[in-house]
């Protein structure tokens, strides 16, 4: 059964009935031709945003477009529109179609594929789950319990951002997949000044639901007193260490490690291609015994979960390592044919306009039993990161980075100062070797992620527990 | 280079099937920001302004001698700002549809009945507006068919194979060719446009020794397909420096002076960059906050933003807000000249726009008087760093942390490569205690800098 609301976004205003998508198919697709689809998007967005205590900016984006893509062997041809329409869709199908031989003219029956599963998230338009006036009243209320909380903030800017967005893939088998997909997102900057010194601290949440989540168990508010706390803290930071030492990482959004240090390395293509630090490397130990990460799709409200990928595949939880040792890489269709294995759900595209390839959804690491505080106690000399901007990865030579936002010494088994922010560097297939403590807190990060690979970016989440890693090169600039 | 650009007539621009054809006239896409313009009048809006574009383009894979991918682009936005007195709202769709642009003009209006007055809000002053431009040689299409493409591909990549032994895998090479139209109108009376055009040749190869793979690039770009490197240099270039990366290691923590190789030294020139622009100055978020008149770098250092240089990839006769460009120095003997404003962030510090709506174009280092080896020289011992990975900037406060990969110097010569380092400073400090900046200007960009050297940074290892 189709979804209402995409053949009425997607298909209605061009006429489009299961004739014209069986001709379109048949004109893309043939005998000759391994996949590849038809990808039909609709996307409304909006952003509003608060400076100098006024919401005085806001804006509102619409895109729809409609991509095809022919995929034989190894190669893809690919070509899109922002007109739906037969005409303009025939002419991209031709111009895809153009990496095989001759053009095709027979027809493929379109067949609706049914949600293997309940829904992942409400298909309502976020965009409409407040009134404008009730967006600005919450930024405000963000802004004055900023400013409320310490008379040193001297600058808050925060930022609220809807998208509502209607899929729609038709594949080269004539499987039709829809899905609509909410997301919302909630940032609040602050700058606090004393005597001269400024720091900044960020903070914010978000996922697949509508806005009123902002409104309830005071999260806006939350994000608020938490950005001007990191803030606060940081206006104490010392010169942060330079050099090799043991490393705790806080649970939740330090995950980011995951996601760089092993995450990218394990995405299909870069396996399939073997130009991957883990090419090659499934049954290998490349993890502590105790370590289990997992990428899952399917967390209910998650901003990095999926009721169906960008191919129309259900999302899944795939088990990147278990115990220490690799057990598979996450895959889209294409990868996976050529690897002679199955999708797992992971094909992303950032747009109608873009190809999908093997991206992560929400990539975390399985709790352990150690207490937190026992970690802590547990280290004479080294760093304890709680917070984290953004990572890298160098997928061939297996080297990334991800930088701390907030930081502290661990002297004798206690947390003595903060220490700037630095940038922590490692060796993916081997950081976690060195992970010696598990915590029993695993959390998931609060909707904050984009990834971006190619150029395109896409939602992810990230998590795990606080973990104590037996020494990582952190990028201070006091040399022991 | 293996093929020769076409030029294409201006009167052919608009025939259908014609290579890098633009699908929209210059007269259709103006007629569609007037019609947008009278909308928002319609409406009430006392000011808008329209932004119309449009771009074709073509970017074709190769990998391991074979297609990898073959991707038409076909691109067209319409975006809109409207004032009511000090209210702004903004909107902007893909979709050309005549419903569509109703709709988006709606939207603005819409959002502009919330958003609250500010006072700094509006258009910019008509006396900055541009009234006629220079032809800044933009617009230079290539008729690279997609065969044309495969071949030049298949010959980027094939170079670099045959250039090492090491070299056993490729992520492929790739051949990008795109032409764009966009049009500016107002309801001061602004109009504007003009076509432009940008291709590039690049290639990624993996290299494997005992110790593991490492992977490089190499690309050029230009407005023009005659000023590309040659394909096979490309490929050579790319593998040169894939395979010089084998047998990486860590350094020991330790101080020790750095030098930047011109692509990595475009990096901190774009930290500078974003400093003194308009909203890193009034959001107080700027490591360089009220800096204009201090003294940012050492005597000898000029940079200036030269947006009017012909056929360079930054350049733009108009901003954002059709306020003309100009030439003009941001740094004059290490002396902060200017901030990059737009009119908002100007009427905000109670100055002038310099017309940098859309950012800064073609800032531009002057070079010293030593190439690259002389640099190398003068460094003596010390660390060239030739990648940075990661985000590790601190805006607000110049704090810097990045991941590094490069080569350790001794007596000015290359001894080993290095990865897996940290280099960690403030821009504040590295600013004042840059050394010397090399002739080796890399213009792939908007930001033109040669090497530069800086005294010292702490390296951080095992």
């Amino acid at each position: 059964m189709i979804d209402r609301l995409a053949q009425q976004t997607l298909l209605d205003p061009a006429g489009l009935g299961d004739s014209e998508l069986s001709t379109l198919l048949g004109t893309t697709f043939g005998h000759d031709i391994d996949g590849g689809d038809c990808y039909f998007q609709f996307a409304s967005q909006e952003g509003w945003s608060l400076e100098d205590g006024i919401v005085k900016s806001a804006s509102f984006n619409i895109e729809r477009g409609v991509g095809i893509r022919v995929v034989r062997g190894e190669q893809t041809g690919f070509a899109y529109s922002d007109d739906i329409a037969m005409p303009a869709m025939l002419e991209a199908a031709k111009t895809a179609r153009s990496i095989a031989s001759a053009g095709q003219s027979g027809r493929i029956a379109v067949a609706s594929r049914s949600p293997s599963r309940p829904a992942l998230y409400a298909p309502d338009n976020p965009l409409d789950s407040l009134d404008e006036q009730t967006k600005i009243d919450l930024l405000k209320e963000v802004d004055a319990v900023a400013r409320a909380e310490d008379s040193r903030v001297t600058q808050v800017m925060c930022s609220l951002a809807g998208v509502h967005e209607v899929v729609l893939v038709l594949n080269a088998r004539g499987e039709l997949t829809t899905d609509v997909r909410p997301l919302v997102r909630l940032n609040v900057q602050v700058i606090v000044e004393q005597g001269g010194r400024r720091e900044s601290g960020t903070s914010g949440g978000g996922g697949r639901f509508g806005y009123q989540y902002f409104r309830e168990s005071d999260r806006a508010a939350g994000y608020a007193r938490e950005a001007v706390r990191q803030a606060l803290v940081n206006l104490e930071a010392r010169e942060a260490p330079a050099g090799t030492m043991k490393v705790v990482l806080g649970p939740g959004w330090p995950g980011v490690l995951l996601h760089e240090a092993i995450g990218h390395g394990l995405e299909g293509d870069f396996n399939r291609k073997g130009t991957s630090a883990f090419s090659g490397r499934v049954g290998e130990q490349v993890a502590a015994k105790g370590i289990t990460i997992v990428d899952d799709g399917t967390l209910e409200g998650r901003r990095g979960s999926l009721n169906v990928d960008d191919e129309g595949n259900p999302t899944q939880q795939t088990v990147l390592i278990e115990d220490g040792v690799l057990r598979g890489y996450m895959q889209d269709e294409m990868n996976a044919r050529l690897m002679g294995t199955r999708s797992t759900g992971n094909g992303r595209r950032e747009s109608y306009a873009r190809l999908p390839m093997p991206r992560m959804t929400n990539t975390y690491m399985l709790g352990g039993d150690a207490d937190p505080e026992e970690i802590l106690a547990s280290v004479d000399d080294g760093l304890y990161a709680v917070n984290f901007g953004g990572g890298q990865v160098d997928i061939t030579s297996g080297k990334f980075v991800f930088s701390a936002s907030e930081a502290y010494r661990v002297e004798k088994g206690k947390v003595t100062y903060p220490v700037k922010g630095a940038t922590l560097i490692g060796n993916g297939p081997d950081v976690l070797t060195r992970v010696s403590m598990i915590g029993n807190d695993m959390k998931l990060d609060s909707g904050i992620g984009t990834c971006g690979k190619e150029g395109q970016g896409v939602p992810v989440g990230v998590g795990q527990p606080t973990l104590r890693i037996d020494g990582m090169t952190v990028g201070g600039t006091q040399a022991a | 280079m293996s093929t020769s650009p076409e030029r294409v007539s201006p009167e052919s621009l608009s025939q259908d099937g014609e290579v890098q054809a633009l699908s929209h006239s210059p007269e259709s896409l103006q007629a569609r920001v007037q019609r947008t313009l009278e909308a928002a009048r319609e409406r009430g809006a006392s000011d808008a302004q329209a932004v119309v574009s449009h771009s074709v383009g073509l970017e074709l894979g190769v990998r391991k001698g074979e297609i990898e991918s073959l991707e038409h682009e076909r691109d067209q936005s319409l975006s809109l700002i409207v004032y009511f007195g000090q209210s702004k709202g903004a909107a902007s769709t893909t979709d050309f549809s005549d419903q569509a642009l109703i709709d988006t003009v709606e939207a603005a209006c819409r959002i502009a009945r919330y958003t609250e007055p500010d006072p700094y809000a509006g258009m910019p002053d008509p006396a900055f507006k541009a009234s006629d431009w220079e032809d800044l040689d933009l617009d230079h299409p290539w008729g690279c068919s997609a065969t044309e493409a495969t071949e030049l591909a298949r010959a980027i990549e094939a170079a670099g194979f045959a250039a090492d032994d090491r070299i056993e895998n490729s992520e492929g090479a790739s051949v990008s060719t795109r032409r764009a139209m966009a049009f500016l109108g107002d309801s001061q009376g602004f109009m504007g446009g003009y076509r432009s055009t940008r291709h590039s040749l690049s290639c990624a190869l993996v290299a494997r020794d005992a110790a593991g793979m490492q992977r490089d690039y190499a690309y050029t770009v230009a407005r023009h397909a005659g000023d590309l490197t040659a394909a096979e240099a490309i490929g050579r270039e790319a593998a040169e420096r894939t395979v010089r990366r084998l047998g990486g290691r860590k350094l020991s923590t330790r101080t020790c002076p750095v030098l930047f190789a011109p692509e990595m030294a475009r990096t901190l020139i774009g930290s500078f960059t974003r400093a003194i622009s308009g909203p890193a100055q009034y959001r107080e978020s700027s490591f360089l906050l009220n800096a204009v008149g201090e003294t940012v770098f050492p005597a000898w250092m000029q940079i200036e933003e030269r947006p009017l240089t012909p056929r360079a990839l930054g350049s733009a006769p108009f901003d954002g807000e059709g306020v003309r460009t100009r030439n003009r120095p941001l740094i004059a003997d290490g002396v902060l000249q200017s901030y990059t404003l737009d009119s908002y962030a100007a009427r905000r510090l109670g100055l002038e726009t310099t017309g940098n709506a859309g950012g800064a174009r073609n800032v531009t280092v002057a070079p010293g008087d030593k190439d690259f080896d002389a640099l190398l020289s003068e460094m003596g011992t010390g660390f060239l760093v030739t990648e940075l990975i990661g985000q590790g900037v601190n805006m607000v406060t110049g704090d810097y942390s990045r991941g590094a990969a490069g080569f350790w110097v001794e007596n000015g010569e290359l001894q080993y490569p290095v990865e897996e380092i940290t280099i960690a400073g403030n821009l504040k400090d590295m600013f004042r205690r840059m050394a010397a900046v090399g002739t080796d200007v890399d213009r792939r960009g908007n930001i033109h800098t040669g090497s530069i050297l800086i005294e010292s940074m702490t390296v951080a290892g095992d």
